[in-house]
């Protein structure tokens, strides 16, 4: 199995309050993983550290074998649960953000027949999410579900190694919910990701993962709760669910029992 | 039905809110007819007549001195300070405001200074102004703009730091370097707040051009209502203080106008 994505002995502290200790991870190629946990227990900070917004106290995150500078790049996507697009720019202006940016260091955007083929790049990437209808609107124009359909539309326009999703359908009611996992699941698929979801619906978490990943406290002392951090305390590999062709007609449908 | 509840048509509201406006205008001539039947020379509360003959005599005849149609002359004189002032203050918000509110180390160096500046009360800095720069017209533009620039510049940058970190985290990971955040993150988003900052700071920006042109200058509407005032002339400073109030309120509807047609996404949902 070959480590796309590797954290060793990393720890994570803020002035004495510890939040993650010795995590120790692999994170193959073309896995979902899904990661859950109670609050507090380091989930956004192990996050941040792979998106790059903050480095290791101690240890090493290697991506490819190549330890990360602690800057956000464009090898690791994004889809925060709020304010992941720009309400400035319509659908389309959005997709073509990661496009333009790269291409036009100057300026920012693009002209004639690069800004053409972009164009047409981030039309097909929204028709793959379902938002060919839509690329006009601006996002204050369109429901939560279709923002987070444009927000991934924006990350993987960019061909990103790994895409983080951050609570990403927490806002959104279950029909919605029901649709996005079923497009997640079909993108991830098409596309051959690496996905790694941060989510407090543990259905959630193993309907759509490879791997769920579960981050608390091994030890807790009552006196000084701090001084302990979190790490992986439950690693469950699921089926391997790029053999099954049909997944998401039993396995994702909405919550009828309602304890999520 | 409750008072928070009810709605009022346009039409109406147009009514309801020259209601006022005309008992205003009412009061005023009933106080001035009733003076003028005591005193027919009465200056303080002049009728329309008398102000309709001294404007037009200030708008249409040439003034013998200088052969300027003196009204048309205080308005352009005024106009350009203003519009000086009030562009270098928005050029100057905009790029100092941008840099303050998105690069900490920009912040963490000028912040404070600006901020020093801001406290100033702008008016103390009028004599030095005066001395530094003469009693021409790059005194009247340096006061506006120190009186208003800074406190743009603390809106803009505040802005613009407000503005949610996921979006700045967003366009990093889209391969956006600091300049491409800056121009295709911060400073569209920056815009429509930038015009929003330019119609609070005319308030300000008409106080300190009025105060300038009434100290030092030969020609201006701020100059002109502090000339004649030496003279009584009510029916001269009235009209005057009207016309201000008439630009201000236009340049005000532009403002918004611009605003709501340049960047509709900024006005809500409805656009």
């Amino acid at each position: 199995m070959s480590a796309l994505l590797s954290l060793r002995d990393v720890w994570v502290e803020y002035g004495d309050r510890i939040v993650i200790e010795k995590l120790d991870l692999d994170i193959a190629a073309q896995a979902f993983v899904s990661i859950v946990g109670p609050s507090g227990a380091g989930k956004s900070s192990f996050l941040r550290l792979i998106l790059g917004q903050e480095a290791p106290t101690r240890g090493t995150v290697l991506l490819d074998g190549i330890p990360l500078v602690p800057e956000c790049g464009p090898d690791r996507g994004v889809v925060f649960q709020r304010y992941s697009v720009f309400p400035h720019l319509s659908v389309l202006r959005n997709t073509m953000f990661g496009l333009e940016c790269p291409k036009a260091p100057l300026s920012g955007r693009l002209f004639g027949s690069a800004r053409r083929a972009a164009r047409d790049e981030a039309v097909a990437m929204l028709e793959a999410v379902g938002l060919g209808d839509s690329l006009d609107l601006y996002p204050a124009q369109m429901s939560g579900g279709m923002q987070q359909r444009l927000a991934i539309a924006q990350a993987l326009v960019q061909r990103p190694r790994i895409l983080l999703l951050d609570e990403p359908f927490g806002a959104l009611d279950p029909g919605i919910r029901a649709d996005m996992h079923a497009l997640i699941t079909r993108l991830w698929r098409d596309y051959s990701l690496t996905i790694i979801m941060v989510t407090h619906d543990i259905r959630e978490a193993f309907s759509l993962g490879t791997r769920v990943l579960t981050l608390d406290k091994r030890r807790h002392d009552p006196h000084a709760p701090h001084r302990y951090g979190a790490t992986v305390v439950y690693d469950l590999p699921l089926r391997n669910r790029t053999d099954e062709a049909d997944c998401e007609s039993d396995s994702i449908t909405i919550d009828d029992i309602g304890n999520n | 039905m409750r008072w928070v509840n009810r709605q009022v048509r346009r039409s109406d509201r147009l009514l309801l809110g020259s209601l006022p406006i005309l008992l205003l205008v009412v009061v005023y001539l009933v106080m001035a007819a009733s003076r003028h039947a005591a005193n027919p020379a009465d200056k303080i509360l002049p009728l329309p007549g008398t102000m309709a003959q001294s404007m037009s005599a200030l708008m249409f005849e040439p003034d013998k001195l200088s052969g300027q149609l003196v009204f048309w002359a205080d308005t352009l004189a005024s106009l350009e300070r203003l519009g000086i002032g009030l562009g270098i203050s928005t050029l100057m918000a905009l790029m100092v405001g941008l840099a303050l509110g998105i690069l900490p180390p920009v912040r963490a160096t000028f912040g404070p200074l600006v901020t020093g500046i801001a406290v100033i009360p702008p008016i103390a800095l009028l004599p030095i102004l005066f001395i530094a720069l003469g009693l021409g017209e790059t005194a009247k533009i340096a006061l506006i703009v120190v009186g208003i620039a800074p406190v743009m510049i603390r809106d803009i940058a505040a802005h613009v730091e407000a503005l949610p970190r996921e979006q700045i985290i967003k366009a990093q990971t889209l391969g956006a370097s600091s300049w491409q955040v800056m121009i295709r993150v911060a400073l569209p988003q920056a815009m429509p707040r930038l015009l929003h900052a330019m119609r609070l700071a005319l308030g300000p920006a008409w106080v300190f051009l009025i105060s300038a042109e009434a100290i030092a200058s030969d020609v201006g509407l701020g100059y002109r209502i502090f000339l004649v005032r030496r003279y009584l002339s009510m029916d001269v400073i009235l009209p005057y203080v009207a016309w201000i109030a008439l630009l201000a309120i236009i340049m005000d509807f532009t403002l918004t106008y611009l605003s709501r047609r340049l960047f509709p996404w900024a006005h809500g949902a409805g656009h």
